[in-house]
C-alpha cells in the first residue's frame, strides 16, 4: 500500500515534469518516423517481401524494440541531472520507500515509450500495416518490459558512475553490438551461422522474435513465449538491482 | 536530543593506479541538547558533511553509533528518518519545478495526505516570505530565497531535529542576517538545530554551543563565551614607531599584569594580559612616564579563531 502509493507520487512527479516539457517525447520519435518513412521502402526489394506491408510486419517490430532498448538506456543521464541538483539526496532522507524511487521513474519511461509506440503504429498503418489488436497489446507488453528493464539498468548504472562522461560511452558500448547482434533491423535469416549463435545469447534478439511472431499474428509461435519471459526476469533483476543503487549511499 | 559515540567514517578514492584512503571522520562523540542551536565550525575537508550525511542516514558510518530524537542510528534508521530534517550543503530544489510543487511533494514523500501536504506548504511559503514567488520555477529564484525554499523543505513534516549544512554559504550579508533569524525562529518553535558552518562569526553569533572540528576529529566544545575564556586572557595591541619599540619593551617587560610581551615585526608590541580594560590605562601611563610616544592602542578579545589556532596550531582564517 504504503510502496504503491509512493511509485504512484514519483511516477506522477516525474511524468508532469516531463508533460512541462513533452517536446523530448517527439525529439525520440522523430529519428524512427524518419526511419519509417525513408528507409522501409527500400525494405521490399531487400526483404523479398511479396508486398509493402509485408514487409511492414518484419520492420516495424524491430523499430519499436530499438526506441524501447535506446530510449531506456539513456535516461540515467536525467538522473545524472537530478543527483547533481541534490534531489535524490533529499528524497532519501524521508521514509520514501527506495523501490519507489526507482519504479516511479521508470514507469513513466515506459509510458513514454508507450506513447512513442503508439504514434509508430499508427504511422505504418498507414502504410498498409495490418495487426490485430490482441497481438498489438502483446507486442506492446513485451516492448513495456524491454523498457522497464533498460531504464531501470541505465538508472543504476548513473548511480554508480554518476557522472555524464562516463555514462555516454558506457551506454553506447552496451548498445551497439547488443542492437547489431539481435537482427533488430533487419531478421539474421540470411546471417551465417556464426552469427546466428551469437544472436541465440542476445536476449533482444528473443525479443524481437517475438515481437515480430506478433506482429505476424502467429500468437502460438514458441519466440512469443520465450521472448515474454525472458524479458520479464531480466526486467525484474534489472528493476531489482537498480533499486538496490538507490538504496546504497549515493553523493 | 542527539547522542554519537564514536562514530567513524573512512573513504576510499582512487588516484590512478593508487587507492588512497581518506579518514574523513574519526570517532566522534557528541551532545546535543533538545532546543538548541548547535553549531559545527571547521574548515572545509574537516568532516562535517560526512558526518551529517551519517547522522541522517545517508551513508552508513564504519564504525561507533548514536541515537537521534531517541531513535537508534543502526537498528532503526527508519525512524530516524522520520524525525529529522536535513537540509543538504549544494542545494536540493529542481530547477524546473516550483517552490509549491517541491513542498508538496516532500511532504508528501513523507506519507502526508496531498490536501494537509498543500496546506502545510501554504503555510510553510507564508513563513517563510516566499509566497510571492510560490509559482514561479526554481530557477528563476535569487540564491537567498533558493536557500529559504530548501531550508522549508527540511521542515516541512515538522522534525524534532533539523540538519543544516552550511546554511549562509554564498550569501549576500543581507541575506545571511535574514537566515539567521529563520534559524533562530526555528529553535523558538521548538526545534533543535544543528548547523554547520566555516563562518567564525556565524557560529559565535548564532549559536549555542559549537563543536570545532579539524581533520575529522573534534577538538573543542562548549558555548562561544566558554571557548574563548579558556584561551585565558586579553590581547593589548600597542603601536609604535620601530625606533621606539625595544626601549617600550623594555619598560613594560616585567610589569605584574603583563602575563607575556611580544613585539611586532614593523614596530608595536603585543601584551598578553588578564583583563585588558585594567591593564590599558597602566600601558599607557607607564609609556607616559617613560616619555614615549604611542601610535594606537587596540583591546584585542579572543575569537574563536584564537580557540582554533590553540588547538590546531593554524588559523581558521588561512585554512
Ligand atoms: N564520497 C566521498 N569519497 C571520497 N572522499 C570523500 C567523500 N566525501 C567526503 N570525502 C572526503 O572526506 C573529507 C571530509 O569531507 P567533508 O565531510 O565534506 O568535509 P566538510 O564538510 O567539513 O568540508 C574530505 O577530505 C573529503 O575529500
Ligand atoms: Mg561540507
Amino acid at each position: 500500500m504504503k510502496f504503491a502509493r509512493d511509485t504512484w507520487l514519483i511516477f506522477q512527479r516525474q511524468t508532469q515534469l516531463l508533460l512541462r516539457n513533452p517536446v523530448w517525447v517527439f525529439v525520440g520519435v522523430f529519428q524512427p518516423v524518419m526511419y519509417l518513412l525513408l528507409f522501409a521502402p527500400l525494405l521490399k526489394p531487400a526483404l523479398n517481401a511479396p508486398t509493402q506491408a509485408a514487409a511492414y510486419k518484419i520492420f516495424v517490430p524491430g523499430l519499436l524494440v530499438l526506441l524501447a532498448i535506446f530510449g531506456g538506456l539513456f535516461q540515467g543521464f536525467g538522473l545524472i541531472a537530478e543527483l547533481r541538483a541534490g534531489v535524490i539526496e533529499r528524497s532519501r532522507v524521508t521514509p520514501i520507500s527506495r523501490l519507489a524511487l526507482l519504479l516511479g521513474r521508470s514507469l513513466r519511461d515506459v509510458v513514454s515509450l508507450l506513447v512513442q509506440a503508439v504514434i509508430i503504429t499508427l504511422l505504418a498503418l498507414l502504410f498498409d500495416l495490418r495487426v490485430f489488436i490482441g497481438d498489438l497489446l502483446l507486442a506492446y507488453l513485451l516492448l513495456a518490459l524491454i523498457a522497464l528493464m533498460t531504464s531501470a539498468v541505465s538508472y543504476g548504472v548513473a548511480l554508480k558512475v554518476k557522472s555524464e562522461d562516463a555514462l555516454a560511452p558506457l551506454m553506447n558500448t552496451v548498445a551497439q553490438p547488443v542492437l547489431l547482434l539481435s537482427g533488430i533491423l533487419l531478421p539474421l535469416t540470411f546471417a551465417p551461422g556464426w552469427l546466428q549463435g551469437i544472436a541465440n545469447w542476445n536476449p533482444f534478439s528473443w525479443a524481437v522474435d517475438g515481437t515480430r511472431a506478433l506482429f505476424a499474428g502467429d500468437l502460438g509461435s514458441d519466440r512469443v513465449w520465450q521472448g515474454l519471459t525472458i524479458t520479464a526476469v531480466l526486467a525484474a533483476l534489472g528493476v531489482y538491482w537498480a533499486a538496490r543503487q538507490f538504496a546504497r549511499s549515493v553523493r | 536530543m542527539i547522542e554519537t559515540r564514536g562514530l567513524r567514517k573512512s573513504f576510499r578514492s582512487r588516484a590512478g593506479r593508487e587507492t588512497k584512503t581518506v579518514d574523513a571522520v574519526r570517532g566522534v562523540n557528541l551532545e546535543v541538547a533538545e532546543g538548541e542551536i548547535f553549531g559545527f565550525l571547521g574548515p572545509n575537508g574537516a568532516g562535517k558533511t560526512t558526518t551529517l550525511r551519517m547522522l541522517a542516514t545517508l551513508i552508513e558510518p564504519d564504525g561507533g553509533d548514536a541515537t537521534i530524537a531517541g531513535a537508534d542510528l543502526r537498528k532503526d534508521p527508519a525512524e530516524v528518518r522520520r524525525r529529522i530534517g536535513y537540509v543538504p550543503q549544494g542545494g536540493s530544489t529542481w530547477d524546473e519545478s516550483t517552490a509549491r510543487e517541491e513542498l508538496v511533494l516532500h511532504a508528501r514523500m513523507y506519507g502526508i495526505g496531498k490536501a494537509d501536504a498543500q496546506r502545510r506548504a501554504a503555510r510553510a511559503l507564508d513563513a517563510f516570505q516566499l509566497t510571492e514567488y510560490a509559482d514561479r520555477k526554481c530557477k528563476t529564484y535569487s540564491g537567498g530565497q533558493r536557500r529559504r525554499v530548501e531550508i522549508a523543505l527540511g521542515i516541512i513534516h515538522e522534525p524534532k531535529i533539523v540538519f543544516l549544512d552550511e546554511p549562509t554559504t554564498g550569501l549576500d550579508p543581507q541575506s545571511r542576517a535574514h537566515m539567521w533569524d529563520e534559524i533562530r525562529r526555528l529553535r523558538s518553535d521548538g526545534m533543535t538545530v544543528f548547523i554547520t558552518t566555516h563562518y567564525l562569526d556565524e557560529a559565535d553569533a548564532l549559536c549555542d554551543r559549537i563543536a570545532i572540528m579539524d581533520n575529522g576529529e573534534i577538538v573543542a566544545e562548549g558555548t562561544p563565551g566558554e571557548l574563548k575564556r579558556e584561551i585565558s586572557g586579553d590581547v593589548v595591541l600597542v603601536g609604535l614607531d620601530l625606533a621606539a619599540t625595544p626601549q617600550a619593551a623594555q619598560s613594560l617587560d616585567g610589569e605584574a599584569y603583563v602575563n607575556k610581551l611580544e613585539t611586532v615585526d614593523e614596530g608595536g608590541l603585543r601584551l598578553y594580559v588578564d583583563e585588558g580594560a585594567t591593564a590599558i590605562p597602566q600601558v599607557l601611563r607607564r609609556l607616559d612616564h617613560a616619555g614615549l610616544e604611542l601610535r594606537s592602542i587596540e583591546l584585542h578579545r579572543p575569537s574563536l579563531d584564537d580557540v582554533f589556532l590553540t588547538k590546531t596550531g593554524r588559523s581558521l582564517r588561512e585554512s
